[in-house]
């Protein structure tokens, strides 16, 4: 027996980030839209300062790990929580224009819904 | 006899004007202020090891005595002109100095924390930067708030003008991560009784020993680390700082309360360093420190014919590291100065 399996290392198929089976429509096209946004450190200085954030629970770094990673869903329902106030956008250390890719998310989650072409809109 | 002029009197001018007068070169040494040292003489303790920095102090002191270089003070330099393969250099007082090769060892700035106000720093009455808790460790006297209470809560800031878009420099200072741990360390010893939190975005401890420093901080020292970088700082009216940053590891967001705060300020191309470049119209890099002609090969070398470079006018660099690379430089001084 390898000491791998005597470990009892199993993967639990429901609780796994899946990177080999990932849409990664909304992620090319906020990409595409917003160059700035692929630069993210993850640093939570958007979080911190987050009008929205402050009041309810939300954190809007997590929206972007969310997104590069594939999981998009329940993504449209809390990107509502964002007033767009840009506060994020003050701190960001990359300057990345988060109003721009909260913007670009929403409008990706209704083109991609419609099932728009997605050859033809990126 | 080759002669070589120096520009700069911190560690990396003296290290090099020491090693190139050993190698038997008329060597001057060219500094702006009345004092030989550099910054290192606010320096406290220098990191990994604790070292007091009046060793350092010592060793700087005795290259200076027992060296056999000449040295300027208060002197700086307004014009360079090349004729015959020769420098010549004009100084503030118009003399002028004529030489074979000249070595830049302008230095650094630290960057002013005043320029990123949402941190308060010149704002709020508890706000210092790691500069200015060196000098109050060296000074010797207790670490008080400014109102002279005991802090029982400190939180210590990585990343105040480096890696930070909105301060115009995009580049790692390096040194700052371990600054902010040895200081941890430091306050950590003298106030038994206060929690120290370091926020960070990325902990680097790239040199040798750094980690364990590191470690040592965990173990001994108690010191907290958590990953968010601080969004901004506002003062409460019994003058303690509430600071707010994500603890990013929990995805949460994270307020708390210090009565101190230290900013680990970075490093910036020095006005020496800047001044120098436009007069003898060096190349600057990306990030505004002088460019070298190859970071592998030629980490000393400018484009200029005679002119080289030496510690932290290249770019951020701890003192080890200027001292190897103040005696690389002269080493490649002392090369040229043969073939010429």
């Amino acid at each position: 027996m390898k000491a791998a399996e005597k470990f009892g290392f199993r993967v639990l198929e429901t609780r796994v980030i899946d990177l080999e089976n990932f849409d990664g429509r909304l992620l090319r096209y906020v990409h595409r839209h917003e160059k700035s946004f692929i630069t993210c450190l993850s640093c939570g200085g958007c979080t911190a300062t987050c009008s929205a954030g402050n009041l309810i629970e939300f954190n809007v770094r997590r929206i972007g790990l969310l997104l590069r990673r594939g999981e998009t869903e329940g993504l449209e329902r809390e990107i509502d929580k964002c007033m767009l106030c840009g506060k994020c956008q003050l701190v960001c250390p990359r300057g990345i224009n988060l109003r721009n890719v909260i913007m670009l998310i929403k409008k990706g989650i209704v083109k991609f819904k419609n099932g728009t072409p997605e050859k033809v809109e990126l | 006899m080759k002669s070589v002029v120096i520009i700069g009197g911190g560690v990396a001018g003296i290290e090099t004007a020491s090693a190139l007068s050993d190698f038997g070169h008329n060597v001057v040494l060219v500094e702006k202020t009345d004092s030989i040292g550099g910054k290192v003489l606010k320096w406290d303790h220098l990191f990994p090891d604790l070292k007091s920095a009046s060793e350092l102090e010592n060793y700087l002191d005795i290259k200076c005595r027992e060296g056999n270089f000449a040295i300027q003070k208060n002197t700086t330099i307004a014009q360079a002109s090349q004729s015959n393969g020769k420098w010549m250099l004009r100084t503030d007082n118009n003399r002028v100095i004529e030489t074979d090769a000249i070595v830049v060892a302008t230095g650094y700035e630290v960057f002013d924390a005043s320029r990123k106000e949402e941190y308060g720093y010149n704002i709020y009455d508890n706000v210092i930067t790691s500069v200015d808790l060196e000098e109050r460790l060296k000074s010797g006297k207790t670490i008080t708030t400014r109102a002279g209470y005991l802090p029982e809560k400190i939180g210590i800031i990585h990343c105040v003008g480096s890696r930070d878009e909105k301060s115009g420099n995009h580049y790692c200072s390096k040194v700052c991560c371990i600054t902010g741990v040895k200081q941890s360390i430091e306050l950590h010893k003298l106030l038994p009784e206060a929690e120290i939190y370091c926020f960070y975005m990325d902990l680097r401890m790239y040199g040798q020993y750094y980690e364990e420093l590191y470690r040592e901080a965990q173990e001994m020292h108690k010191i907290q680390f958590i990953r968010g970088r601080l969004s901004e700082v506002s003062e409460n009216i019994d003058k303690r700082l509430l600071i707010k940053a994500e603890d990013t590891l929990s995805g949460r967001p994270l307020k708390m309360s210090v009565d101190l705060l230290v900013l680990l300020v970075g490093m910036e191309p020095g006005k020496g360093t800047k001044s120098m470049a436009g007069i003898c119209g060096l190349e600057t890099g990306k990030d505004g420190f002088l460019k070298t002609s190859d970071m592998h090969f030629g980490n000393n070398k400018t484009g200029k014919k005679g002119i080289f470079l030496a510690g932290s006018c290249i770019g951020p660099m701890s003192i080890n590291d200027t001292i190897s690379n103040a005696r690389s430089a002269a080493l490649e001084v002392h090369n040229y100065l043969q073939t010429k």
